[in-house]
Formats: structure tokens, C-alpha cells, sequence
């Protein structure tokens, strides 16, 4: 019920801002990625690649690990759970108020004054 | 369905829910004035609330707590800026500590309630909850209003579906 509003929401949200990140995320999530890998994908530099991943990482949504002479980045299927579920909560808060109004309002009209 | 629309504004940092019920308006009032039926409904079910302070006035505040299912009660407070019975109310909507002062980490909204008459003795209820800043809209609803947001979570949520639910 109480949204989690904390300073880690706040940064799984502003990493998932960007096209990029998010397209990075559901990749490495699907399988792990190199970051060289990524950065073949983007029409962007190597170094601005490694800045989304390192966002990415400080947010929690992917974890870096050094293979040889790759690092290899894996999404976090635990946070991005997290972050779709708080999209959606003040939302869901809303209409779960909204459909108990109505019942408590139902119940008025059937049990108290006749219209 | 009583819900009619859900609106989020990024640039007017708001979200508008419209609903609509078949009950007057006084009766609709009633449910945000008389403290006994807004405990009924403010929580859901896991989490009900139980309403402390309850003074509809300007400045005046509300107080309530919530009960969940392990025994938390985490509280939130409304310090009402303008209240116009049964048409209108606005209040600021925070959360607090265990002690009951207000929680500075965590962002306050303003909700202002707008309840208009329809025909055949209906009620329209407008719920505009608005965002102190970019930051505490971007902490709570900025990905929700971005479609590629939305398309990556659903596509991330059908990654998950195979695997077993964890929490």
C-alpha cells in the first residue's frame, strides 16, 4: 500500500528513463551481455555505453562481472519486479479506494435511506 | 466501473482519477467527512486503517495509521489546506514516523477531492493529486507515463512469468 518512495526507487526510476538503459536491461536479462556486445548496438561510444551500464548498475537493475578481458553485464530480475510493480501501485492504490467507496456506498442505498 | 479515467500530466505533475458513483453527493462526502467510513476504504484490505485526528478545517489535520498483516503500522497524516462540504477538500498527504511527526524523506502530495453533481442522482469525484517536484514525480510515476516504459516492463513480465513468483 504505501508506495516505496525511498532514494533507491528514485534511482531504478531516473535509470529507466532512457531508451537505452531500458533496452539494456531487457537484453541482459534475457541473457548476459558484454558491454563491447552493447556497444556494438548503440550509435554511441564505448565510453557512453559503460556510463549507461554503470547507471544501470548503481540502480541495481544489472550486475557487472569481469570475464577475462570482458565485462559481462546481467539484468536484475529482482529489481525491475520491484520498479513494474511501483509503476503501477499509486494507480492500483486509486482504484482500490474507488471500488470501496462504491461498496460502502452500495451498502448505504440497501441498507439505509430509500430513494 | 466506477473508475473512469486515469490521467497522468508529467508537466503538470499530476494524476487526475475520475470516478463516478450512483449516490449523491452528500452521500459521497460522507465517506471522506465521517472518519468511520474513510477508515473503511483509505487502506485495503491487508493494510486498514484506523483514523486518529479527523478535523475537516482549514489547517486543521488528519491522523490515521495503518495495520498490516505482520502487525506495521505505518502512518500517514493530511493537513487540510481548504475544505468546501460536500463539493470540495484539498489536503496535503504524507507519511509519518512511528511517533507521528511527519516523515521528511518521503515526498508529500496534494490531493484535492472535487465532487460534482450528474443527473439521476449521481456523483462525479475528481481526485487531482498533485507532485511537490520532478524528483518525487519521477520517484513515483514518471516510468508509468512512458509507453517504452510500459512496453519494457510488459515484455519483462513476460520474461518472468516461467519463473517461480518470489515475494
Amino acid at each position: 500500500m504505501v508506495v516505496d518512495r525511498d532514494e533507491r526507487t528514485g534511482r531504478v526510476f531516473r535509470a529507466l528513463a532512457d531508451a537505452t538503459r531500458r533496452d539494456i536491461v531487457a537484453r541482459t536479462m534475457r541473457a548476459e551481455q558484454s558491454v563491447s556486445g552493447l556497444a556494438r548496438l548503440y550509435p554511441m561510444s564505448f565510453a557512453a555505453v559503460q556510463k549507461h551500464v554503470a547507471v544501470l548498475e548503481a540502480a541495481g537493475l544489472v550486475t557487472k562481472q569481469r570475464q577475462g578481458r570482458e565485462v559481462m553485464v546481467t539484468g536484475n530480475v529482482a529489481t525491475v519486479r520491484r520498479a513494474s510493480r511501483v509503476l503501477d501501485q499509486l494507480e492500483a492504490v486509486w482504484r482500490g479506494r474507488v471500488d470501496r467507496i462504491d461498496a460502502i456506498l452500495t451498502e448505504d442505498r440497501r441498507g439505509g435511506a430509500k430513494r | 466501473m466506477s473508475v473512469t479515467s486515469i490521467v497522468k500530466d508529467r508537466e503538470a505533475k499530476t494524476m487526475t482519477v475520475t470516478a463516478e458513483f450512483d449516490a449523491p453527493v452528500e452521500r459521497v462526502w460522507e465517506v471522506w467527512a465521517d472518519p468511520r467510513k474513510l477508515e473503511r476504504w483509505w487502506g485495503p484490505p491487508t493494510y486498514p486503517a484506523t483514523v486518529e485526528e479527523h478535523d475537516l478545517t482549514p489547517g486543521g489535520s488528519v491522523t490515521y495509521y495503518m495495520t498490516g498483516p505482520e502487525g506495521d503500522k505505518p502512518r500517514g497524516w493530511w493537513k487540510i489546506v481548504s475544505v468546501d462540504p460536500p463539493h470540495q477538500l484539498e489536503f496535503d498527504d504524507g507519511f509519518a514516523d512511528d511517533a507521528g511527526n511527519p516523515n521528511p524523506k518521503v515526498p508529500v502530495m496534494t490531493i484535492r477531492v472535487s465532487l460534482e453533481a450528474l443527473a439521476n442522482g449521481r456523483t462525479r469525484m475528481t481526485i487531482e493529486t498533485t507532485f511537490p517536484s520532478p524528483e518525487a514525480m519521477d520517484e513515483l510515476l514518471a516510468m508509468g507515463m512512458e509507453e517504452g516504459m510500459s512496453a519494457a516492463a510488459s515484455q519483462i513480465d513476460e520474461l518472468l512469468v516461467p519463473e517461480p513468483q518470489v515475494g
